[in-house]
């Protein structure tokens, strides 16, 4: 089925349009406002992007693709992204990584059966002086435990 | 020397700092209303005196980037002003502090910076991942309108300024200036071939300058104080003006982001602000972003001749150079960000240079083949070293691969891994021989002190 925004979303498109001087820049930002409602860029996505901006699918396709921020494949509800670059290997993000494949079941890349929660690693997330740190949907959680990771997924497999 | 100011950080961590309101109490947006009635030429003379080098990494005086802006705006070519806020370069992060704790400096710093171009339009590319800071952005940008600093008619001045936030979606090559560009265009953040720079052809073809997010939001403290007072307060004046933000993170007891006068000494950074080593000794520091070569805190400077630029210090400890763009380069690393991340002696340094090897192999475009080949090829060789499966021959290759990296890519990417595998390799030499020989067994064989539940 063709891909639609919602009414209130369609409301932005004007708003986005306007800041650039041709279609195409829309590009990432249209990528984004249609994945914040379907949850992932399905190939109706990318058609629809494209039919907006004027340019073909492959091009959209091929940003899509460039960028580890779209999922091109349905993802969970909610995503866990845990730093693993330096300043916070250096306070045990491996070991955090570790706990949320044991405390969620799965594997980094993966989604709970449920479809609650993706798990990923995330490179350096500008969050070095308050390591270790995670990511949830659109939030910073710094300075974290393993106590503290906890607490952060339960509430997330109940929501 | 240490020496703390408060010129961009005076509003960091007040409940209220990110505020319109908290901002014009502060004396905000006078300097953009000035700079407005000022020529273009007078602005960027301001900025030349105040030798700021840009704070994105490379350093380039910030008034020359913004003198080869064409005079005059030829009919059909505007300009063009976007701000670096990609800030992914790992052990970095002084530009989220920034746009989190006062946005409004970035949107001042944005209308003086158009005025200064003769650009009417300003695109702030902030990484996706900085959902607080681009609300923050967007709110100071919509607050800025409502009063009137912005618009078709700022301060009621005949010079329309509009200031747009540009979400990124998850890549570090974005950061690279003309990748940015592409990004912006809605294209794969593929970095271009300069020539053309920027300031001939840049964001959709047209006259371009792309500044860090720091340097255009020291732009109002510089006015306010005036280029060359501002330049005094370094102690590196007329090198390297102003103060800056320095960070410091890995192991060391506060961590965080201290604003100082250019020209502090790491051994200050990690002692004096980041409150000493934690759990052991410093065995070594990455200046200034993971790009940056790695220097070890047994390390002397080594400039016997007199017409060394680094002869004043010679025989000393390089943690007591003064952090500057040319000392720096001068020490065989880079100044880089600023943004220190530290070492103590019971972090393994193979696994350091494995952890961010594996982080360029992640990062690489992949556009160009030395790059994307060799990254990959050099975390290969490091995955069989830290499996224990290592070889001498192992280790040299390591440094085939990183000379084959350097100087053959599009973008200074290459660079920003070979540089910095080459720095491990030469300065921990032995310790690489001995992991290799044991299989990583008789080394530290960690990064982390503890498990983070323990701390
Ligand atoms: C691989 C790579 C990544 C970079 N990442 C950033 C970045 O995240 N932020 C930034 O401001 N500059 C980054 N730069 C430097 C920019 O290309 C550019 O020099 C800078 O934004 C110019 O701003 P400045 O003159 O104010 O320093 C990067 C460069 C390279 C080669
Ligand atoms: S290394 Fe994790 S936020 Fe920078």
């Amino acid at each position: 089925m063709a891909f639609q925004l919602t009414p209130e979303r369609e409301q932005e498109l004007a708003e986005i349009f306007a800041r650039y001087p041709n279609k195409m820049a829309a590009c990432l930002p249209l990528l984004h406002l249609a994945q914040e409602q379907h949850g992932w860029v399905s190939d109706e996505v990318v058609t629809w992007v494209a039919e907006k901006l004027d340019v073909s699918t492959a091009h959209v396709f091929g940003v899509a693709t460039f960028y580890s921020l779209y999922h091109t494949h349905p993802v969970g509800k909610h995503h866990v992204w845990v730093c693993r670059t330096l300043s916070c290997a250096l306070h045990g993000a491996d070991d955090i990584v570790k706990h949320c494949e044991k405390r969620l079941g799965i594997h980094v890349g993966e989604t709970t059966a449920d479809g609650a929660v993706t798990l990923h690693t995330a490179e350096c997330l500008a969050s070095c002086g308050t390591a270790p740190m995670m990511q949830i949907d659109r939030e910073y959680h710094e300075n974290l435990t393993l106590a503290k990771v906890d607490v952060l997924l339960d509430r997330l497999r109940k929501s | 020397m240490l020496q703390r100011t408060d010129h961009l950080t005076k509003r960091y961590g007040i409940p209220d700092g990110f505020t319109l309101t908290r901002y014009l109490a502060d004396g905000g947006y006078v300097q953009a209303r000035r700079a407005l009635s000022m020529t273009r030429e007078e602005l960027v003379n301001e900025c030349k005196a105040a030798n700021l080098r840009g704070r994105g990494g490379a350093g380039f005086p910030m008034g020359v980037k913004w003198s080869f802006m064409a005079p005059t705006v030829a009919p059909g070519r505007p300009h063009y002003l976007v701000i670096n806020a990609d800030e992914g370069e790992p052990g970095t992060f002084k530009d989220r502090s920034m746009m989190e704790g006062d946005p409004h400096a970035t949107v001042e710093g944005c209308i003086i910076g158009c005025r200064a171009i003769g650009a009417h339009v300003a695109y702030i590319y902030v990484r996706d991942e900085l959902h607080l800071a681009k609300d923050r952005l967007w709110a100071a940008i919509r607050e800025a309108k409502a009063k009137g600093f912005l618009g078709a008619k700022p301060f009621g001045v005949d010079y329309a300024v509009e200031v747009y936030v540009h979400s990124g979606a998850g890549a570090y090559i974005c950061g690279e200036e003309t990748s940015l560009l592409n990004s912006l265009e809605g294209r794969r953040g593929e970095p271009r071939l300069k020539p053309p720079f920027p300031a001939q052809a840049g964001a959709f073809g047209m006259p371009t300058t792309v500044n860090n997010l720091e340097s255009i939001a020291t732009v109002p403290a510089l006015m306010r104080l005036g280029g060359d007072n501002f330049s005094k307060i370094s102690s590196l004046h007329p090198k390297e003006g102003g103060s800056r933000l320095y960070g410091v993170s890995g192991h060391v007891n506060t961590p965080g982001i201290f604003e100082c006068a250019v020209g502090l000494t790491l051994r200050e950074l990690i002692y004096d602000l980041g409150g000493g080593v934690k759990g052991g000794e410093l065995l070594a520091v990455i200046p200034g972003g993971s790009s940056t070569p790695i220097l070890r805190a047994d390390e002397l400077v080594e400039a016997p001749n007199e017409s060394h630029p680094l002869h004043a210090w010679h025989g000393m400890s390089v943690l007591d150079v003064p952090m500057g763009v040319e000392t720096f380069r001068g020490l065989g690393t880079m100044l880089g960000t600023c943004c220190a991340t530290v070492l103590s002696d019971k972090a393994c340094p193979v696994l350091a240079m494995h952890n961010l090897m594996r982080f360029y192999r992640h990062e690489s475009c992949g556009q160009c083949t030395p790059c994307r080949e060799g990254s990959g090829w050099l975390e290969r060789l490091l995955d069989t070293i830290v499996a224990g499966n290592g070889t001498m021959d192992d280790l040299n290759r390591l440094h085939e691969v990183a000379n084959s990296i350097m100087g053959n890519t599009i973008c200074a990417f290459g660079e920003g891994t070979a540089m910095p595998a080459l720095g491990f390799l030469k300065k921990f030499r032995r310790e690489f021989e001995e992991y290799i020989r044991t299989g990583g067994r008789s080394s530290t064989n960690r990064l982390a002190l503890a498990q983070p539940a323990a701390e």
